[in-house]
């Protein structure tokens, strides 16, 4: 475990924090609904039909709790992770623990259900602007606000075949990171802002996952959706 | 020490391992200043002059035992060292005549004793090839020869240290440093002596080379067989060798044959050219050694190699001013040190041959006092000092003007040459100008090259002269490459991205991404399921395929099978993209047959669907509009090929493409207008245009303010006004004004020859020319007649044979002074200029006063002459022309007569098998019989049985003429009865029954004046030509109802004749 993986982010708490699972497995479903309606109006792009479907998918996902104590916080990260692996194809477990980290803005180890909700509009049906906001966040491992030379190293280390005749094998992964920040550090300090990210993806759109795919594909998505939303249609 | 020894130094045998040191300038320097190095070091590093070497260095030397005094064990010839390394052998060891040194302090002794220092260096390194290797084991001598192998040297401490840790490292680092630095000094030092003098450079060899190729296909003229490269790969600096030989100066490697002696193989280097030990082939790993003496050019080796060449080069009535840039290139040769300035200047007449060598042992022998040396190579001050190559590049000129001048001796020869060279000099330097401007604006290259269409396919690959590029961006490129093959999604993401921020429309970057295997790459991406690397790769594809040649090596590489596919993709950006790429890569003809062969036409013709013209859009729909304007791009591009029209017809593509003009969108109408037009050369097209209501909305881009798309328009109505309905559309929906106003930007010609040929189509109906009148186009297009080209110049000229149909416009056309440059255009030699322009002259000269001036400008002359013509559509329109001509002159007979040859020429036109020719020529003949001498005359060429011979023919027109011609040959002799025997009498009676009403006009004419010869009558009567005469006499026509009765008369009278003599042979 790095450094920076121990830092604990610190993130506004949203106000319907207090939706506990602990509740929501014993609600009934009219309950759910008001949720869902409440929800719904400070999530962008779900509907509340949607977000009630997405409600009832976080509960199915999270199954029995074993442990009644720890599934009242929601998620865990294995938890989690296991979704993103099985459902969205994701591998790195840098990433996996980025997108973790930024789902759970509480900072607490575990996705709240409304955690889960705000987190998916994005991660499903994000704009280009929330989808920089997310990304950059979760790429930046230490949570200090930028991307430096060590987290972009960290995070490309596997990205190239090692060439076994090579005597710095990490060589061409430095190269690749100095690349990267000679394209993207516009204002020259050696690390990405959020500024430079955004400016850099706004250029070039195929930059958004520069450092790692942290979003779904087009055709996972729709899985997902078709999923959840199958009895919608 | 190793790059300097490897590279720079010119070894006699470059392959083998036993090569010697040549004795060239440039080693002698090198090794002078190894010399130096090693004899100061025992001084300057004491600490690694104790460095025992991996390996010894081993050489035969000059010295003997007795050469060696104390702190050396001396046994008989052997010597021993005192210095001993950590086991215990020494580190000197002589055993005559071989010496082992293992570290610097003894070499600098052994260099401190010898009597010849630079012979003792040169032994040791002819024997020690690799001495970095020797001195400091394999992996460090690699990176010494890495070129940024400064960078790690800390990491390759470390790895020494892991693989030996007993080693002094540290010792070696600097060690290995020192040689680092001893390399790079030598090599700069001996580049900025190589950079003061150029001798020859790549650019003269190129010019003399084509000039010489152009020598060799000269029929008999011809002095050489062939002359090639080995290689017609060139670098941008112009050289034609491997990059390791340009550091020779080597530019490229010629194989010549001769006339008369045996082939030969060349080197052309910077030095001068010679004979190599025949190198056949690129790539060939022997025969770079110099065979033959340095000549100073090609020319001087051939004249002196090949007797044929010598005397036939002076034939060649223009290869003596031809020759002149390159003989003042030689003028370099500049004198260095006293002595040389004291010879006479050597003229490039005299043939000195040797007058390179003379001058390089001069050099040589002068070597000890430190002279500079020429061994010029321009290769490396591209490679490796750019600044100073621009340099020596501007100052080349100046320099070769001035002091030419300067150095010139009195005599005959020389002044001569200054002439050459001074009035030769600004030709020289223009040429130079323009090549370095297409080198440094090539995105302008490559827009010129959008407009290229079928030819594409034949053009020969065009390499790149310029000097501008950076090599640099060729390593950066291979290096991303290798991040490409090596890297998983991200990292090839990311490197896709750091790519496109080369400039990709630049050639060097474009050919370079190629050279290194990235193309491949990128291809292959295009299989993958990674939409983002798709992405890509198509961003970097569409924009390097604006090269010809990157366009042929995607296609070759089946890059284009996967392109088409990727336009089924549900992804959008990625349709876009795909599409963009196929409009570039279709530019020749194979592509655009692989799109259609893998359904691309119809997928293309897919992504048109969408809503173009609805003002509030979703984004979604703003995407597909933009995907159907790269597919109308893409479909732009495929439209080239005939079949491609076809096909994209049948998927349906005609009404989508109708929907999209009606888009309010520039980007989006240009290539769809661009492929309607390209298409409308297809009937089905033309049809479907109109009857889609096309026109209207082509006639309304016609007004919009963007020239390519009036132009585009322009040219769709120019090949849909065939059609009279069309015609009569565009004046229908107001197009006729735009068209003329569109003959005011007279600038943009490709405009210009769009909207003239629209209006020559649209002129061809009578009411659009009355509007035309009206908006005083007849005025503008007279205008145009001269200083247009040739495109412009074909419809303007059309237009006006059109307009000219009208008398009133006859006139108008004298008055704007247009007789002249229409009859001066009958010199050129364009087909279809010539066809219009003598149809133009021929509807002008039925008006008498016009005929006057074309007479006086000797135009029917001119006319006449095309008869000579190979185009059977400039023969026939000639003659067409000259029947008005003929009419209207006044003395058309004399002037016919005067005509040397005109009238041979015209009957032999007869024997054509054009049915147009000889109708027109019919027409002619008609014409010319009118007078009874030229009519004798056209008889004795033998007109009656050419006549007679054409009578079986079908073709109305051709009958027509042809009866009115032979009517009008029966007037002479007895053509009348020559015509019967030759059996055109029954022919013609059978035209009476032809529908055409002016058929059996003048046929009636002929057969009245047949009918005057009795034989004749027989056969008309035979075959029953009574009856159709007698419905002819009903004719309101009184001309024919005379003819016809009159021939009825002759028959009748025959009858009556034979009636009165068989009485009278009955009862005598």
């Amino acid at each position: 475990m790095l450094p920076w993986q121990r830092h604990v982010n610190i993130v506004p708490v949203g106000d319907l924090s207090c939706a506990r699972v602990s509740e929501m497995s014993s609600m009934n479903r009219k309950v759910a609904q008001n949720f869902a309606e409440i929800i719904s109006k400070q999530v962008e792009h779900f509907n509340k039909t949607e977000t009630e479907y997405l409600i009832r998918e976080f509960n199915v996902l999270l199954g029995e709790p074993t442990n009644p104590r720890r599934a009242a916080l929601g998620m865990d990260r294995g938890k989690f992770r296991s979704i993103l692996y099985n459902i969205f194809g994701m591998t790195d477990d840098m990433i996996m623990d980025g997108v973790f980290r930024t789902f759970d803005t509480a900072s607490d180890g575990f996705v709240s259900l409304k955690e889960w909700i705000e987190g998916l509009s994005v991660f499903l049906r994000g704009t280009l602007d929330e989808k920089i906001k997310y990304c950059f966040h979760v790429y930046d491992l230490n949570g200090d606000k930028y991307i430096s030379r060590e987290e972009m190293f960290h995070m490309l280390k596997n990205s190239l075949v090692r060439q076994p005749t090579e005597e710095d094998p990490d060589e061409g992964i430095k190269d690749l990171v100095e690349i990267i920040l000679k394209k993207m550090d516009h204002d020259h300090d050696g690390r990405l802002s959020f500024e430079d990210f955004e400016k850099a993806v706004k250029e070039e759109n195929l930059l958004l996952e520069a450092f790692g795919t942290c979003l779904p594909d087009s055709t996972s998505i729709e899985r997902f959706e078709r999923h959840v939303f199958k009895e919608l249609e | 020490m190793g790059v300097s020894l490897t590279r720079a130094a010119e070894w006699t045998t470059a392959s083998s391992d036993t090569g010697k040191l040549e004795f060239t300038p440039m080693n002698e320097s090198l090794l002078k200043e190894i010399l130096c190095f090693v004899e100061q070091f025992t001084s300057q590093h004491p600490q690694e002059a104790e460095h025992v070497f991996e390996e010894p260095l081993q050489w035969s030397t000059t010295l003997v035992a007795s050469d060696f005094k104390t702190d050396y064990d001396i046994s008989d010839a052997a010597v021993e060292s005192h210095e001993k390394d950590s086991e215990g052998h020494p580190l000197l060891q002589l055993s005559p005549p071989t010496v082992c040194v293992r570290s610097f302090s003894q070499l600098s002794k052994v260099v401190h004793l010898a009597d010849d220092k630079l012979q003792e260096v040169r032994a040791c390194l002819q024997e020690n090839r690799a001495p970095v290797v020797k001195i400091l084991g394999l992996s460090f001598a690699t990176a010494l020869e890495r070129e940024d192998a400064h960078t790690d040297v800390l990491s390759l401490v470390d790895k020494v240290k892991e693989e030996d840790p007993a080693k002094d490292t540290e010792v070696m680092v600097k060690l290995f440093v020192l040689l680092q630095n001893m390399d790079k000094q030598i090599i700069s030092k001996l580049l900025a002596e190589i950079s003061e003098q150029v001798v020859l450079d790549p650019t003269a060899v190129k010019n003399e080379v084509e000039l010489l190729q152009r020598l060799c296909s000269e029929g008999d003229k011809r002095v050489l067989k062939s002359l090639r490269y080995t290689s017609d790969f060139a670098f941008s600096n112009g050289c034609h060798t491997a990059l390791w030989r340009q550091v020779h100066g080597e530019i490229c490697y010629l194989v010549i044959e001769p006339c008369d002696t045996e082939t030969l193989y060349i080197t052309c280097s910077t030095a001068g050219v010679f004979l190599n030990g025949g190198i056949k082939q690129e790539g060939e790993e022997s025969g770079y050694e110099r065979t033959s003496d340095m000549y100073e050019d090609l020319v001087t080796l051939l004249k002196s190699r090949s007797p044929h060449f010598a005397e036939n080069i002076n034939k060649q009535e223009d290869f003596a001013v031809q020759e002149l840039p390159s003989t003042q290139k030689i003028q370099h040769v500049e004198p260095v040190d006293g002595e040389e300035q004291g010879q006479p200047q050597r003229s490039y007449e005299q043939q000195e041959k040797n007058v390179h060598e003379k001058l390089r042992q001069q050099h040589t022998a002068n070597k000890a006092g430190g002279e500079k040396k020429y061994d010029p190579c321009p290769s490396w001050k591209n490679l490796c000092l750019l600044s100073t190559c621009g340099e020596a590049e501007e100052k080349k000129p100046s320099k070769s003007s001035g002091e030419e001048k300067k150095r010139l001796r009195p005599g005959a020869k020389s002044k001569m040459k200054a002439e050459f060279s001074v009035s030769s000099l600004p030709g020289r330097r223009s040429s130079h100008k323009i090549k370095t401007s297409a080198g440094a604006m090539p995105v302008e290259l490559f827009s010129e090259s959008s407009t290229e269409s079928e030819e594409e396919e034949e053009q020969p690959e065009r390499r790149p002269e310029s000097n501008t590029d950076l090599p640099s961006e060729y390593w950066q490129i291979q290096k991303l490459v290798k991040y490409l093959k090596g890297g998983d999604q991200t990292a090839t993401v990311l490197t896709l991205c750091a790519m496109m921020d080369f400039n990709l429309m630049q050639e060097t970057c474009q050919l370079a991404i190629r050279d290194v295997g990235g193309l491949e790459v990128l291809i292959n991406l295009l299989d993958t399921d990674e939409v983002k690397c798709k992405i890509g790769s198509l961003k970097i594809l569409r924009k390097i395929s604006h090269n010809m040649q990157i366009r042929r090596t995607i296609v070759d590489m089946g890059g284009l099978q996967s392109i088409v596919k990727i336009l089924d993709s549900p992804v959008k950006d990625l349709q876009a993209l795909a599409a963009e790429t196929i409009a570039n890569v279709a530019r020749f003809r194979r592509a655009r047959r692989t799109v259609r062969q893998y359904g691309g036409i119809k997928k293309l013709v897919g992504l048109l669907d969408c809503v173009p013209h609805f003002a509030n859009l979703t984004a979604n729909q703003q995407k597909d509009v933009e995907v159907a304007c790269c597919g109308a791009l893409a479909l732009w591009s495929c439209s080239r090929s005939t079949k491609n029209k076809e096909a994209i017809r049948r998927a349906g593509g005609i009404p989508l493409l109708g929907r999209l003009l009606k888009s309010p969108h520039e980007n989006m109408l240009i290539p769809v207008v661009g492929t309607l037009q390209e298409c409308a050369s297809e009937e089905s097209y033309r049809i479907a245009i109109q009857s889609e209501g096309m026109i209207r909305d082509l006639v309304e881009n016609l007004s919009r303010d963007k020239d390519e798309l009036q132009m585009h328009c322009a040219s769709a109505i120019f090949k849909c006004a065939e059609d009279r309905q069309t015609r009569d559309l565009v004046r229908e929906y107001k197009g006729l004004q735009p068209l003329v106003s569109l003959l005011n930007k007279a600038d943009n010609k490709q405009l210009l020859a769009a909207a003239t040929g629209a209006i020559w189509k649209c002129s061809i109906s009578m009411e659009n020319v009355a509007k035309f009148q009206y908006y005083k186009a007849l005025e503008m297009l007279v205008g145009l007649l001269t200083d247009q080209p040739e495109e412009v110049l074909v419809n303007v000229v059309g237009a006006l044979g059109e307009f000219a149909q009208i008398p009133a416009n006859q006139a108008t056309i004298r008055r704007c002074g247009g007789i002249k440059p229409l009859v001066n255009l009958l010199t050129g030699t364009n087909q279809a200029l010539l066809v219009n322009v003598t149809k133009a002259v021929g509807a002008c000269a039925t008006d008498k006063e016009n005929m006057t001036i074309i007479d006086q400008l000797d135009g029917v002359r001119l006319v006449w002459s095309l008869l000579k013509n190979p185009g059977a559509d400039v023969q026939s329109s000639a003659a067409w022309a000259l029947c008005p001509c003929i009419e209207n002159a006044k003395h058309a007979g004399e002037m016919v007569r005067s005509l040397v040859g005109g009238l041979e020429l015209i009957v032999n036109l007869l024997k054509s098998t054009n049915n147009e020719v000889l109708a027109s020529i019919c027409a002619a003949i008609a014409k010319i019989a009118k007078d009874k001498e030229n009519l004798a005359v056209l008889t004795d060429h033998g007109v009656v049985p050419l006549l007679a011979n054409l009578t079986n023919t079908t073709d109305d027109r051709l009958r027509r003429h042809l009866a009115e011609a032979i009517g009008h040959c029966c007037m002479w002799g007895s053509n009348r009865a020559s015509f019967g025997d030759a059996g055109a009498v029954a022919p013609l009676v059978y035209y009476l029954k032809s529908k055409d009403s002016t058929v059996y006009q003048t046929t009636a004419m002929a057969l009245y004046q047949l009918s005057k010869d009795p034989d004749n009558c027989i056969t008309m009567h035979e075959k029953g030509v009574v009856k159709p005469l007698i419905h002819i006499m009903d004719s309101d026509v009184e001309a024919l109802q005379e003819a016809a009765a009159g021939c009825v008369r002759y028959i009748r009278l025959l009858a009556l004749a034979n009636l009165k003599a068989s009485l009278f042979i009955d009862n005598p």
